[in-house]
This record gives C-alpha cells, sequence and structure tokens, in this order.
C-alpha cells in the first residue's frame, strides 16, 4: 500500500465530490442519502487509518509511509507520518464519524454541510501529513474555508461576525508564517520538511531598523510561525475568537473546531518552531511558559463567570491548549509526552463535552446555564455521561485528562517552579467551574416547567459518545497507548533540540573567546 | 529586409487590416446589423493569431532596426491578451446587444486597442511604445463611451481621456528627457549608453516620469484615481475588457521599459515601483471595503492586485518577472469569471451591481454561487485555489531580492482585502432574504465562469503549465 496516506487524505474528498456531482434535490431521502455517504466515507476513512496504525513502527523515529512526487515550481506533493504526526492523523479519523453522528438532525442544506465536513477532514488529515512546507501550508489556509461556511451558514444568531472573525484572524496570523516560510525556502533552497529538520537557520544577531535582533533569523522565523500557531492554538492573549467562534458554530462544528483544528497550533510548534529554529525556541521559552501560565489561571477565571455553557467549554479548552503549549516549551521527554498526550485526550474530551452540550440544546434551543438545572431527575444517563467528562475536563486520576497534565506539570517543574505553580492554581480553578457547571446544570430539584418532559439521550447520542468515554477513560487508565507509539520519536525530538542548543552554546563561547 | 520586417510583425498587421476592413464593410454594409458576425469573426481572429503567435514559441527576432522586438516574452504577453480580448468579446455580446449597445464599431474598437497592445508589449523603442500605447489609449477611450445616451457612461469616457491624456503626456516628456540624455530612442541604445555613462539625473527623471505615466495605464496608486469612475460608467462588458487586457499590456510594457531600457541600474526603480506596489495593494485593499457596487468593487480589486504584480516587477529579478507574468495569467483567469457573473446580474431585466442583490444567491443558483465563491476565495489569495501561486510567486520574488518587507506589506493587505470577498461570499449564503436576481439563461457567461473557478481548483495540480512558459518568456527578458 504505498499510496496509504494519499488514500486516508482524500478519501472523504471524493466523497464530497460525489455528493457535489450526483446528488440531487433536497427531499428527505436525498438528505438521509448525503449523512450516509458521509458517515461511510469517514468510517472507510478511519478503517484505513487503522490500517497505517497497525502498520506503523514506533521504534523507527523518521517518517514512514512517505510518498513523493513532483509538483510545480520545484515543490514536492510528499506526505509521511511520525510519531508526533501519526496520532493526530488517528484523532482525526476517529472523532470525523462521531461528528457526522452530531448531524444526524441538520435539515438546512444537508448536502453542502456534509460536503463541507468532508473537505474539512481532507485538509485536517492533510495538515498531519504534510512533508512539504509550501503543501502544509496549503491544507493549513485551505481549511478556512469549510469552516467559514460551516460558522456562517449552519451558525448561532451573530455567526457572521463570528465567521468573520475567526477567517481574519486565523489568516492574518498565517499570512506571517507564508513570509516567513518563503524565507526558509530561499534560505534552504528547499520546502522539503525532512531536510529543512536538519537545516540550520542563521543565529547571529544582527540589527533591524535600530533593534538588536538577538537569535538572528531564527528568531524573526520563529516569531512569523509563532503568529501563526498562537493564533490558532489558541494562546493569551489572542484566543479572542475561540469563544466567539465556538458559540455560534453548530455543534459539530464545535466539536470539529476543539477536537481537532485546535490541535494543529500544538502539532505546528513540535514540527516547525521547536525542532527548525532550537535556539530561538529556548529564547522565547520564558515567555512563552508565561503566556501558557496566564492563560490558564486567567481563562479558568473567566471560565467560572461564563452564562453560556459552550463559552465555558470554549475558555476551559484555551486553558487545556495552555497546558500544552507549556508542555511542549519545557522541551523535554515529559513536556513532549504530555503535550501531545493532552492535545489527544482534549480532543476527546472536549468534543465529548460539545456533543453533551448539544444533547440539551437540541431540546432545549437554548445554551443558558441558568435554563437548566436538575437534569439528573430526567436525563440519568446523561448526567453520567456529563460527570465522567466534567471530571476528565478537571483531570481526575483515571481519565486522560489527568496524564497529560500530570506530565506537563512534572517537566515545566524541572523548567521553572512559578510556572508550575501558577499553572496548578489553574487545576483548582478548573475543578471550581466545570463542577460548578456541572451543579448548576445537573443537580438539584427539576423544577423549571421547560424541562419537566425533557427526554433522556437517545440511542443515537449514546453511540456517538460511548468510544468518546471508553477512550477517556482507557487512556487514563493505560496511558502507554499513547506514549508507547510517540515516545520514540518525541526522544528524537528532544535529543535533536539539546544538541542544537548545545552546538549553538559552543559557538558562542568560541566567538567570546 | 523590409518583407523579412513585415513577416516579424504579422500578427499586428494581420489584426489592423482585419480592423480596417471590418470598417469598410461595417460604414458601406449593414451597418449596427453586421456588428454580431463582425464581433465573432474578430474573436475569432484573434484566438487563430493568439495560436499563431504561441507557435512561434522562443524565435527571437527584431524588425524595423530594433523598434520591434518578437522574443518570448512578447509572445507570451500577446498571447494573454489576444486570448482574453477574444473572450471578452464574445462573454459581452448578449449584454451589449440586449441594450442596444452592438454598434459594429465595438469589435473594431477592440481590435485595434488590441493591435496598440500588442505593440506596446513587442516596442523596443520609445516611439514604438508611444504609438501603441496611443493606439491602445484612443480606442479605450471611445469604447468607454459607447453608451452614449447614458451621462455616466460619457463622463466615464471623458474622465478617462482626460487623466490619460495627461498620463500621455507625463510619459512623452520622461521620453523626450530620456533620449535627451540617452540620444537614442532605442531601448538596447538606452541601456547601453547607462552602463557605460552611468545613470545621469536626466536619464533618472525621465524614468520617473515614464514610469508615472505607466502606473496610470496599470491604474497603480497613487496614479488610480480614474478607475473605479470608468469602471463603473463604462457598460459592464467594456469594463471587464478593461480590467483584463489592457492591464496585462501595461504591466508587460513597464517590464520592457525598465529590463529592456533600465535594466543596468535596476535600484533606481526598483524603489519607485516597490512603492507604486505597496500603496496599490493597501489602498485598493482598503478603499473596497466601503463599496457596495461591485463594479466599483472590482475596479478597487483590480488597483490591489496591480500592486502584486508589481511586487513582483519591484523584485528586479527574472523570478519576479515570471511572478508578475503568472500573476497576470492567473488574474486575468479569474477577472473574467468574476464579470462574466456580474454580466448575469439582473433584476427585472435590467442590470444591477449593488453587492446587497447577491443575498442568498446560492438558494437560487448553487452551481453559479459556487463558482463566485471559488473565485472571491481565489481573488482573495487563499490556498488551495490558484489565486494563492500568484501571489507566492511574487512574493517569493519580492523575499528572494531582499525585500521582504514589500512581501510583509503584501500579506497584511491582502489580509484585509479578504475582508471585501468574504462579504460577497457571505451575502451569497447566509445573508438575509432579499429580493432575489433573475434566474438569468446565459449559457455563454455561466460557461465561462464555472470554467474560470474549476481552473482555479484543478490548478492546484499543476498550474496548467504556465509558470514553465512564464519562466522561459522571462529569461528572454531579464537576461
Amino acid at each position: 500500500m504505498l499510496n496509504l496516506l494519499s488514500i486516508i487524505t482524500f478519501t472523504p474528498a471524493i466523497a464530497a465530490a460525489i455528493l457535489a456531482i450526483f446528488l440531487r434535490g433536497d427531499d428527505e431521502a436525498a438528505q438521509m442519502n448525503a449523512k450516509w455517504v458521509a458517515l461511510v466515507a469517514t468510517l472507510a476513512t478511519f478503517a484505513a487509518s487503522l490500517i497505517l496504525l497497525v502498520g506503523f513502527d514506533p521504534q523507527d523515529t523518521g517518517f514512514q509511509f512517505v510518498e513523493e512526487h513532483d509538483w510545480i515550481m520545484g515543490f514536492t506533493y510528499k506526505m509521511g507520518v511520525d510519531g508526533i504526526s501519526i496520532l493526530f492523523v488517528m484523532l482525526t479519523t476517529a472523532l470525523m464519524p462521531i461528528t457526522i453522528g452530531a448531524c444526524w438532525n441538520v435539515t438546512h442544506r444537508v448536502k453542502d454541510y456534509m460536503i463541507a465536513f468532508l473537505l474539512l477532514e481532507t485538509l485536517m488529515i492533510g495538515v498531519f501529513t504534510a512533508l512539504d512546507l509550501v503543501l502544509f501550508y496549503l491544507f493549513f489556509e485551505a481549511g478556512l474555508i469549510p469552516m467559514f461556511l460551516i460558522i456562517g451558514i449552519w451558525g448561532g444568531k451573530d455567526r457572521i461576525y463570528a465567521a468573520f472573525k475567526f477567517f481574519l484572524y486565523t489568516f492574518l496570523g498565517s499570512v506571517l508564517m507564508l513570509v516567513a516560510m518563503i524565507a526558509m525556502y530561499v534560505d534552504a533552497g528547499t520546502t522539503d520538511i525532512p531536510t529543512l529538520l536538519t537545516h540550520q537557520f542563521d543565529t547571529g544577531t544582527f540589527s533591524l531598523m535600530g533593534w538588536q535582533v538577538v537569535g538572528g533569523m531564527q528568531t524573526l522565523l520563529w516569531l512569523a510561525f509563532f503568529a501563526s500557531f498562537a493564533v490558532k492554538m489558541p494562546m493569551w492573549p489572542v484566543h479572542t475568537w475561540l469563544p466567539d467562534a465556538h458559540v455560534q458554530a453548530p455543534t459539530a462544528g464545535s466539536v470539529i473546531l476543539a477536537a481537532v483544528l485546535l490541535k494543529m497550533g500544538g502539532y505546528g510548534f513540535l514540527r516547525f518552531s521547536l525542532p527548525m529554529f532550537p535556539v530561538a525556541s529556548d529564547i522565547f521559552a520564558p515567555l512563552v511558559l508565561w503566556l501558557s501560565a496566564i492563560a490558564i489561571v486567567y481563562t479558568s477565571l473567566v471560565a467560572l463567570m461564563q452564562e453560556d455553557m459552550k463559552k465555558l467549554i470554549a475558555y476551559s479548552s484555551v486553558a487545556h491548549m495552555g497546558f500544552v503549549t507549556m508542555g511542549i516549551f519545557a522541551a523535554n521527554q515529559q513536556g513532549l509526552d504530555g503535550a501531545i498526550f493532552q492535545m489527544i485526550s482534549h480532543g476527546f474530551i472536549s468534543g465529548a463535552l460539545f456533543l453533551a452540550v448539544g444533547v440539551i440544546y437540541d431540546r432545549m434551543h437554548t445554551r443558558e446555564i441558568a435554563a437548566y438545572g436538575g437534569l439528573i431527575n430526567r436525563m440519568p444517563v446523561y448526567a453520567a455521561v456529563f460527570l465522567l467528562f466534567t471530571m476528565a475536563n478537571v483531570g481526575l486520576p483515571g481519565t486522560s485528562g489527568f496524564v497529560g497534565e500530570f506530565l506537563t506539570f512534572m517537566a515545566v517543574f524541572q523548567v521553572n517552579t512559578w510556572v508550575a505553580f501558577f499553572a496548578a492554581t489553574g487545576v483548582i480553578l478548573s475543578a471550581g467551574y466545570a463542577l460548578w457547571l456541572f451543579r448548576r446544570v445537573v443537580m438539584g430539584e427539576l423544577i423549571k416547567e421547560a424541562l419537566k418532559s425533557i427526554k433522556d439521550m437517545d440511542r443515537r447520542e449514546k453511540l456517538l459518545i460511548a468510544p468518546l468515554a471508553v477512550m477517556t477513560l482507557l487512556l487514563g487508565v493505560y496511558p502507554a497507548l499513547v506514549t508507547d507509539i510517540i515516545g520514540p520519536s518525541v526522544a528524537a525530538l528532544v535529543q535533536g533540540h539539546e544538541l542544537a542548543l548545545q552546538a549553538h552554546e559552543a559557538a558562542s563561547q568560541l566567538a567570546q573567546n | 529586409m523590409i518583407g523579412a520586417d513585415l513577416y516579424t510583425a504579422l500578427p499586428e498587421i494581420v489584426l489592423a487590416l482585419f480592423a480596417m476592413a471590418a470598417l469598410m464593410v461595417g460604414v458601406y454594409g449593414g451597418k449596427d446589423k453586421l456588428a454580431e458576425p463582425i464581433l465573432y469573426a474578430t474573436a475569432a481572429l484573434m484566438v487563430l493569431l493568439a495560436l499563431f503567435v504561441g507557435s512561434k514559441g522562443l524565435e527571437e527576432q527584431t524588425a524595423f532596426n530594433g523598434m520591434y522586438l518578437a522574443d518570448a516574452f512578447a509572445h507570451f504577453s500577446k498571447m494573454v491578451i489576444l486570448i482574453s480580448a477574444a473572450v471578452v468579446l464574445v462573454m459581452g455580446q448578449g449584454y451589449m446587444a440586449a441594450r442596444g449597445l452592438l454598434k459594429f464599431e465595438y469589435p473594431i474598437l477592440i481590435a485595434l486597442s488590441v493591435v496598440g497592445m500588442m505593440l506596446m508589449v513587442s516596442s523596443g523603442d520609445l516611439i514604438a511604445l508611444y504609438m501603441g500605447l496611443e493606439l491602445q489609449s484612443l480606442a479605450l477611450y471611445v469604447v468607454a463611451t459607447m453608451n452614449r445616451d447614458s451621462a455616466r457612461s460619457t463622463e466615464a469616457g471623458l474622465k478617462y481621456f482626460i487623466l490619460g491624456a495627461l498620463a500621455s503626456g507625463l510619459l512623452l516628456y520622461g521620453a523626450s528627457l530620456t533620449y535627451g540624455y540617452a540620444g537614442t530612442t532605442l531601448f538596447a541604445g538606452i541601456i547601453s549608453t547607462i552602463s557605460e555613462d552611468g545613470m545621469s539625473v536626466g536619464l533618472l527623471m525621465g524614468l520617473a516620469f515614464m514610469l508615472a505615466g505607466l502606473a496610470f495605464k496599470v491604474s497603480a496608486v497613487p496614479f488610480h484615481m480614474w478607475t473605479p469612475d470608468v469602471y463603473e460608467g463604462a457598460p459592464t462588458p467594456v469594463t471587464a475588457f478593461f480590467a483584463t487586457a489592457p492591464k496585462v499590456a501595461a504591466m508587460a510594457l513597464i517590464a520592457r521599459v525598465v529590463h529592456e531600457a533600465f535594466g543596468a541600474v535596476p535600484g533606481d526603480w526598483s524603489q519607485i515601483i516597490a512603492f507604486l506596489a505597496a500603496a496599490s495593494m493597501f489602498v485598493g485593499a482598503i478603499a473596497a471595503i466601503g463599496q457596495r457596487n461591485i463594479k466599483r468593487l472590482m475596479a478597487y480589486s483590480s488597483i490591489s492586485h496591480m500592486g502584486f504584480a508589481l511586487v513582483g516587477l519591484a523584485a528586479g529579478t527574472a523570478q519576479g518577472v515570471q511572478g508578475m507574468l503568472v500573476y497576470m495569467a492567473i488574474y486575468v483567469t479569474m477577472n473574467i469569471g468574476v464579470f462574466a457573473f456580474i454580466l448575469m446580474m439582473e433584476r427585472d431585466g435590467k442590470a444591477v451591481v449593488d453587492i446587497d442583490s447577491l443575498r442568498q444567491y446560492s438558494k437560487a443558483e448553487p452551481l453559479r454561487a459556487l463558482a463566485l465563491l471559488v473565485l472571491m476565495f481565489s481573488l482573495a489569495g487563499v490556498p488551495p485555489l490558484v489565486g494563492f501561486f500568484g501571489k507566492f510567486y511574487v512574493l517569493w520574488a519580492a523575499v528572494e531580492a531582499g525585500m521582504t518587507w514589500l512581501a510583509v506589506a503584501g500579506v497584511i493587505a491582502s489580509v484585509i482585502g479578504a475582508f471585501y470577498y468574504l462579504r460577497i461570499v457571505y451575502y451569497m449564503y447566509f445573508g438575509a432574504d432579499t429580493d432575489p436576481l433573475d434566474q438569468v439563461r446565459a449559457p455563454v457567461q455561466s460557461t465561462l465562469l464555472v470554467a474560470s473557478a474549476a481552473i482555479m481548483v484543478l490548478g492546484v495540480v499543476n498550474l496548467f503549465g504556465v509558470e514553465g512558459i512564464a519562466e522561459l518568456a522571462a529569461s528572454a527578458l531579464v537576461k
């Protein structure tokens, strides 16, 4: 199977093309057909990605399943996965069928909706498998188009504002990265990512408009990439697009946004910033660590005060992404393991939480926390599910949320104790807002008239959320499932990073003497 | 010798003779009844000439003692000009006919202006340059006022004429200074004077004035004021023409002048062009935000796009010229698609240009809406659509030439510009309901719209080989 990655990447796009060309009409039968085609395509993609996982050799830290073809302008169409990217591919393919299932009740422009999601899946997988800078950028940016339409067409009341904000915010971040990529191409003469990983970008200090740029070209490149990934992540203080986008997006859009799209930023840091610009990463690490600590504490506090459930979970996502950036820029084995683990686990947990909000939103058509209360009386299954994911969100040992947070704490404690201290207070706050949300929505007496006839989760909803619950618990008790796969690649990355720093240190020592 | 010279300039001669013959037939024949056959004949001839020019490929010939250059660069530009002119002629026929504007002079004037453009891109001499430019401009002034009963159209033509005459004056003055200080009007002579004696102040002034005049023709800021008014006032098919072929010709002419005549001193003009580029990108992007009229909006959009194409030229390298050529080819393709769409915007049989009228267009015409969506994202430069590669090329050339600041300015302008392209998508897909537009049956326009969008999507595979041809063309110009 030489073209396995291309098959995985483009199966959804082909399904989208089939839908676009062959499906006519907008009656109920056509809508069901669209949904089934999308579901089958995403399941097939997932099945294909399982073959990938089985064939993957974790001990090999290089890129596997590589395919390469010539493309325009001397770029190549090159795909491949290593220990860092493969689990993101798996996360995407695993969550997509669930996402499609989550929009089973949509009746407005169903065909277009399915096409948008299928295209989005292709683009997301492409981001994680692309081994050419320009190809990566292509997938990375193109994802904005379907997401803009998903928020804009199927979103809530203020969807237009949210869609524009989402698009322009992330677009601005990315175009600076584009200039940096061009500069890298000019400097290294290639856009091949494996080659660039071994290329050393200049670190000599130079002066730019009267400013001394320590770390030279690497610093500028790092900053340009940071502009893109920090927005995508999102990191404090450029996170403000996320709550708007989440609140206005339809349930399935929120799930995919939180579970996969946010991971592109973290993946970008791991793939580009850390290995390609080690010296600049080292210079900026304290800044990123502190930004992460601020993000964790600040957004947790903000989450405490939210009256909209989706917004609360969105802010909690920002806080959790703070752990990820903290882990990545601690730049040691535990940190990177923890960051990747946290991203995977957050994919399942936040996806499930948005689904859970979607369940009651479908019934009551409001996301306001105050409109609920006492759901446990009528919805015992829902209460149990919601409790599980609330606990996982808080990071209760035994759930996957704990492992990621613990690893990143351990990592950052070795680097900067104070950051670890502040981040730890964030965990307390997260327990505060998550449990308080649970109390207000689920616990207590059922006094609201409107809720008296609310029904518990149906078969479809249980079926959608069950795999997420299984994964959350499984990864919580047996995290080696993830760390065994990512471990060797992460170790290689950390080692390469340290060697690069030592070499730089030695070189600057030499220059001083 | 003269026979060989005439043969070298055969495409221009054939088209000019055809235009004159058609004029005779039109005047003494059936007048406007013949407009349609003449239009189709003109378009067909243009396509044939494009194929003929294309078949010459990499041949390099000079004629009339170096006043006329036929190299790969000229061939590439001529093909883009001829094909886009032919397509725009055919595309606008229905619109013009339905509004009683299809006079037999229309295709003839277009043909003459195309002759001018072909001469422009082939010019190897200041006089040939000026002749081509004026032939092109005079024909365009008349075409802009094609709708004689409309005050708007007449105003557009007059405005275009007066400002165009001013620009021609600037250009001529610059050319005379250059001639005075270089002692020759031949580009080859100018460049050898410069490389021997260096760049004198007089030549620098000449260069600056000529660039100002040429900047007017590509509507680069700060010489862009006429563009929105002329775009708005002229009949839509004429606007579509303004937005495509003349822009290619003028851009190619700038490349020709700066490389062929002043190629020895890139530092002297790349600063000027870089300024024009940065100003155009930003003014075009910002001023378009307030526009509600789609033709004015496209005017500002074209200003911004010209800015990007100038980024390529500012780099002052063969790679930059290649980027500019690729950019222009892509730009023309996108604009043909968008104007094909604008030609179909009607309500109760009347043309509308208000972007508000596009609200919920996707419900009535899903395919056309989708095609326009693709074109809008492509104009905004969002990958994987081909518009992105155009931008990538010129930015790459700029960074390679050490003008990273210009690349950064360009990408920031493209984010600002993305807003108004997105707004059209938003109106079509999630705007509030409004009076729907007519469901127009327009097979030609629809086909062009969809074809243009399809090119934007499928071009990601290999750009249809344009980059390779553009590379050869650029290397013919920049040695």
